[in-house]
């Protein structure tokens, strides 16, 4: 068991909503983080998956203290980075940095290549002079796949997958030990798609990088994942190695979410039982109460409202499979 | 201890990676010389060339987004109309008043003009513009009172400019990176530009002018502050809009301080707006000085022209002579009417919306 | 055949020329579901919006379009204004991609059904009102009587998409458009609302044109394929007959780089080289040319004239015949 670089215990992020004239109040809160704890083993790649307001995104840049976590803890190889103070954390982030969904909107439109990858360093005071930081740059784009004209060019100059892979450059430069990436792939073409997803693929072997890929894709997170969890209104409902998971999902969100995929086979198609669920995702700033998942799963029951059930082990499947659902091993069975 | 497993297997050796891409085929050379030129094999042989093709983008300089801005600028017909005016405006006003044909201040020929008979001579051979009612040549005056309008305009706007762009920018980036603490910054300046923004800006500057009696330096700090609350508030959304973009956040994320982030990131990417409410403040803050000036606020020495003051000479004499009212008020709406065009033309190629 | 289109083409004309789309020709029978599939910039939306007219400026010297689109023996890009006005809503339908943009804020959901039947159908508005409500429920939509009042913004994004289908299938249209309808949903919601179709379409008998950029969606849905690029179909087949023996190299290489869920974790990508700016004017060679990776010189003399029978490709080089 490869001893975990992130360890997340119990970590809750929550909005407050504010209503008022004169005065703001805070009325109540969105609870887009509720309480999740998991860890990302050293040198893998820990897929999160879940459809929009799972909270995933927010999980993400928690991680980063982007966004601040309201409790629970985050421990970044032997570091609590929620008791750190502005100064530490910006020291840290050298190790953990983090690729954006949009390539165009997270990057200064008015700097050039050069500037975008030669910020980091200058934060961080990494090369001795202008020379040396010249040499990692461009040693960086040689990683990433981008030629060297690219230093002097503008991010509106280039297509969508060179931009991402700017993107990606940019968090490289600093020899970070994690990357978080928030749906790195899901804004570019499809044909570019694998091109982006190699290339992540060979950077880590190379650099023994370590990755939590934040995605709604299930084919994508399912393709580059040591390990998969799957969220829903704020909470781990299932976590497994990839193998696992897909093989014998046992949560109902999991299950429903897989047979709702479509797959590029018509055979597949014809023959796939859909799993279909019913009504809309319950607001995060009111989740249903016990199992949050219970409005719309087809086998909720009358404990599952009262109970909030927790992730555990089930019988006849692997120690690193599990599940939060009262019920997992009898719909199994069904 | 086993080896991190790499997400997918490899296929043995590197190979040149399908992943990487060669460079766009917009290379120049690639359009210029048709492609009809060549024979197949010719054209195979030069889809090949690509990455050497590509070595002639390699001397090329980006084009920054300012960049083309201004090439979008210099094919709209409205900027070029409005630079070609505003060019003439400047010209006259530094230059002209080297070739005026009399001194804007003499009054020689006063005995031609006989108020009480109400004749005040028009335009003729040697007086282009005829005189003014104390018979000094009016061609000369309004010439050299373009000079005294522009300084007014500029000097003016650039205090509106300044102040309210400190004030803005710092409420704005206390708002968009400060957190509770620098929110409560924001609504305190806030709050004291809410208190010059509810005053009627005509009221605002007959204070300032109280204040400091009348001059010429009166009209420049008046009209300046009227313009400091439209400043300030434009910088501040401006900047609260694009602290929430993400490559704010990216910055922040790569360990950038915050100081650096704001002025490196945030104010660079607001200052489009507030360029183009410079270009439109300037017309106004013409009008409005000479507004000021015929209220009497303006420089009370009658000698010195300005249009403003030429207005209001010429309004009480309007029967007797009313090209001298126009005079003047052609020059300042022309004037007015290029920063116009020239600023609504800004705007529209700074729109990243229009971009491409 | 309901509707034949014969090598529309568009050609936008602002700064300088771009042929959006170029030569593209396809057929849907009645009842049958057609599928247009490509990525960004391969033409499909704009040859949908091009059908009914809907393009911005369509037919000035801005926007010009060439080629017949014969819908029951009218040729809709020559049709006046009137007659496209009253054919759409009535004969053929249009479901865009993102639904709140395409409903109205500032009017009720129930009102806007209701406006489409009174339009086309002439009924008065209690009676379009009851039939705007039993629509809402056809759709999926619970408590449709409620919903009549609601604003668009007080819907979930999967009950907007499925107002505006209700909207869409109102009249009973022959022949339903839709562009890229679930690529802003959720994956859930997409199955739910791919369903939903699939049945309105099954139970009207209406034709219907899929556009997207998603070849699971394809797989699930449409009865036949065209895969479009640079604005011109490339490969043309039934759905089996596509996806089990495709021919064209932009067919494969894109089934070859899509991640699939059916797939063991592991099995290698291979990409597309290039994007899609790396592109040949059909006029002097395959489009595809320069990211293909079986070009050969004769790809470069001129463009791949079409050939095959029932499962149509545009190539001189093809992966395999069908």
């Amino acid at each position: 068991m490869t001893p975990a670089l992130v360890e997340i215990k119990d970590l809750q992020v929550y909005f407050p909503i504010m209503r008022g004239m004169v005065i703001d109040r805070v009325v109540g809160h969105v609870k887009a983080v509720d309480g999740v704890t998991l860890s990302v083993p050293r040198g893998r790649t820990y897929g999160l998956v879940g459809e929009s307001g799972c909270g995933k995104t927010t999980l993400g840049r928690a991680l980063l203290r982007l966004v601040e976590p309201t409790g629970g803890t985050i421990t970044f190889d032997g570091t609590d980075l929620t008791s750190l103070d502005v100064a530490g954390m910006r020291n840290m982030r050298r190790r953990m940095q983090m690729i954006f969904q949009d390539p165009l909107s997270s990057l200064d439109p008015r700097q050039n290549v050069e500037s975008i990858l030669t910020e980091g360093l200058s934060a961080h005071r990494i090369g001795a002079d202008r020379a040396a930081r010249r040499d990692i740059v461009c040693e960086t784009l040689d990683a990433v796949g981008l030629p060297r004209w690219a230093l002097s060019r503008y991010p509106h100059e280039f297509s969508g997958g060179q931009r991402q892979r700017i993107g990606i450059a940019r968090a490289l430069v600093l020899s970070p030990d994690l990357i978080v990436a928030d749906e790195p792939v899901s804004a570019l073409d499809v044909s570019i798609q694998a091109q982006v997803l190699n290339l992540l693929a060979r950077l880590q072997a190379d650099r023994e990088l370590t990755y939590l890929v934040i995605a709604h894709d299930l084919a994508v997170v399912r393709h580059i994942s040591d390990v998969v969890g799957v969220m829903y209104l704020g909470a781990l409902v299932e976590q497994a190695s990839s193998l696992d998971l897909y093989r014998r999902p046992l949560h109902p969100y999991t299950k429903a979410l897989m047979s709702a995929v479509p797959v590029p086979d018509p055979v597949v198609e014809e023959r796939r039982e859909r799993i279909l669920l019913s009504g809309d995702l319950p607001s995060p700033a009111n989740p249903p109460s016990g199992c949050r998942f219970r409005t719309r799963c087809p086998w909720a029951r009358e404990r599952c409202a009262s109970d909030r059930p927790e992730l555990r082990t089930i019988e006849g499947a692997s120690g690193d499979h599990t599940v939060a659902c009262h019920f997992a091993e009898e719909i199994e069975a069904a | 201890m086993t080896e991190p497993t790499p997400m997918l297997t490899p296929e043995g050796q590197p190979a040149a990676s399908p992943d990487l891409e060669p460079p766009p085929l917009q290379a120049p050379e690639v359009r210029t010389r048709g492609w009809q030129a060549l024979t197949p094999r010719g054209r195979k042989q030069r889809l090949d060339r690509l990455a050497e093709l590509a070595a002639v983008h390699a001397d090329e300089k980006g084009r920054s987004l300012w960049a083309e801005a201004f090439r979008r600028l210099r094919r709209n017909p409205a900027a070029v109309i409005g630079a070609v005016i505003l060019l003439l405006f400047v010209l006259v006003a530094l230059i002209g008043p080297f070739f005026v044909p009399y001194s804007p201040t003499s009054t020689e020929w006063a005995d031609q003009v006989k108020e009480g008979q109400n004749i005040i001579p028009g335009p003729s051979a040697e007086h282009w513009f005829g005189l003014d009612h104390n018979g000094r040549d009016e061609f000369s005056r309004v010439i050299v009172g373009a000079r005294q309008t522009l300084l007014v305009g500029v000097v003016a706007t650039t205090l509106g400019l300044t102040v309210g762009c400190l004030i803005g920018g710092l409420a704005g980036a206390a708002y968009g990176l400060g957190g509770r603490r620098g929110r409560q910054i924001d609504n305190f300046m806030m709050r004291i530009i809410d208190m010059l923004l509810a005053m009627p800006s005509l009221l605002l500057a007959v204070s300032v002018a109280a204040l400091l009696g009348p001059s010429l330096i009166t009209v420049m700090i008046a009209v300046g502050v009227i313009s400091v609350p439209v400043f300030a508030r434009l910088l501040r959304g401006s900047m609260i809009s694009q602290a929430h973009a993400e490559y704010v956040t990216a910055a922040t994320a790569l360990g950038v301080r915050r100081g650096k982030v704001a002025i490196g990131h945030v104010l660079p990417n607001s200052l489009a707006p507030v360029l183009v409410q410079a270009t439109l403040t300037l017309a106004t803050a013409i009008i409005e000085a000479a507004a000021l000036s015929f209220l009497g606020l303006g420089n009370p020495d009658p000698a010195v022209p300005e249009w403003g003051v030429m207005l209001t000479d010429a309004l009480t004499r309007l029967e007797v002579a009313p090209r001298l009212t126009v005079y003047p008020a052609i020059g300042i709406i022309i004037t007015a009417f290029g920063f116009t065009l020239l600023g609504e033309a800004m705007r529209e190629s700074l729109d990243p919306k229009l971009r491409r | 055949m309901l509707l034949e289109v014969e090598d529309l083409a568009v050609t936008f004309r602002d700064d300088r020329e771009v042929r959006a789309v170029d030569g593209v020709s396809f057929a849907v029978d009645a009842r049958e579901v057609v599928g247009l599939v490509g990525e960004s910039g391969c033409g499909k939306s704009v040859t949908s919006l091009a059908l009914i007219g809907l393009l911005a400026n369509q037919n000035t010297r801005r926007v010009r379009v060439e080629g017949r689109a014969s819908f029951d023996g009218l040729d809709l890009l020559r049709a006046d204004a009137r007659t496209l006005r009253d054919i759409r809503g009535r004969e053929i339908a249009m479901i865009f991609q993102d639904p709140l943009s395409s409903l109205n804020p500032v009017v009720p959901i129930g009102v806007q059904v209701a406006e489409v039947l009174i339009r086309h159908r002439g009924a008065s508005k209690p009676e379009a009102m009851r039939r705007a409500a039993e629509l809402l429920e056809r759709v999926g939509i619970p408590d449709p009587t409620r919903r009549l009042k609601e604003y668009a913004h007080q819907l979930s994004g999967g009950m907007q998409q499925r107002a505006l289908i209700a909207m869409a299938v109102a009249c009973r249209p022959r022949l339903l458009i839709a562009d890229e309808p679930t690529t802003a949903l959720d994956v859930t919601i997409q199955a739910q609302i791919l369903e939903l179709l699939k049945e309105l379409v099954r139970e009207d008998g209406t034709a219907m044109i899929m556009i997207t950029h998603d070849l699971g969606v394809v797989a699930g849905l449409c009865d036949s394929v065209n895969v479009l690029y640079a604005g011109r179909v490339v490969e043309s087949a039934g759905r089996h007959s596509l996806f089990g023996r495709p021919v064209h190299p932009y067919t494969v290489g894109l089934l070859r780089s899509i991640p699939r869920l059916d797939e063991d974790r592991g099995a290698r990508l291979t990409p597309i080289r290039g994007s899609v700016r790396d592109v040949l004017p059909w006029a002097q060679g395959c489009a595809f040319a320069p990211r293909c990776d079986r070009a050969i010189e004769e790809c470069l003399a001129g463009p791949p004239p079409l050939a095959g029978v029932a499962h149509t490709y545009r190539c001189v080089n093809p992966e395999a015949l069908p």
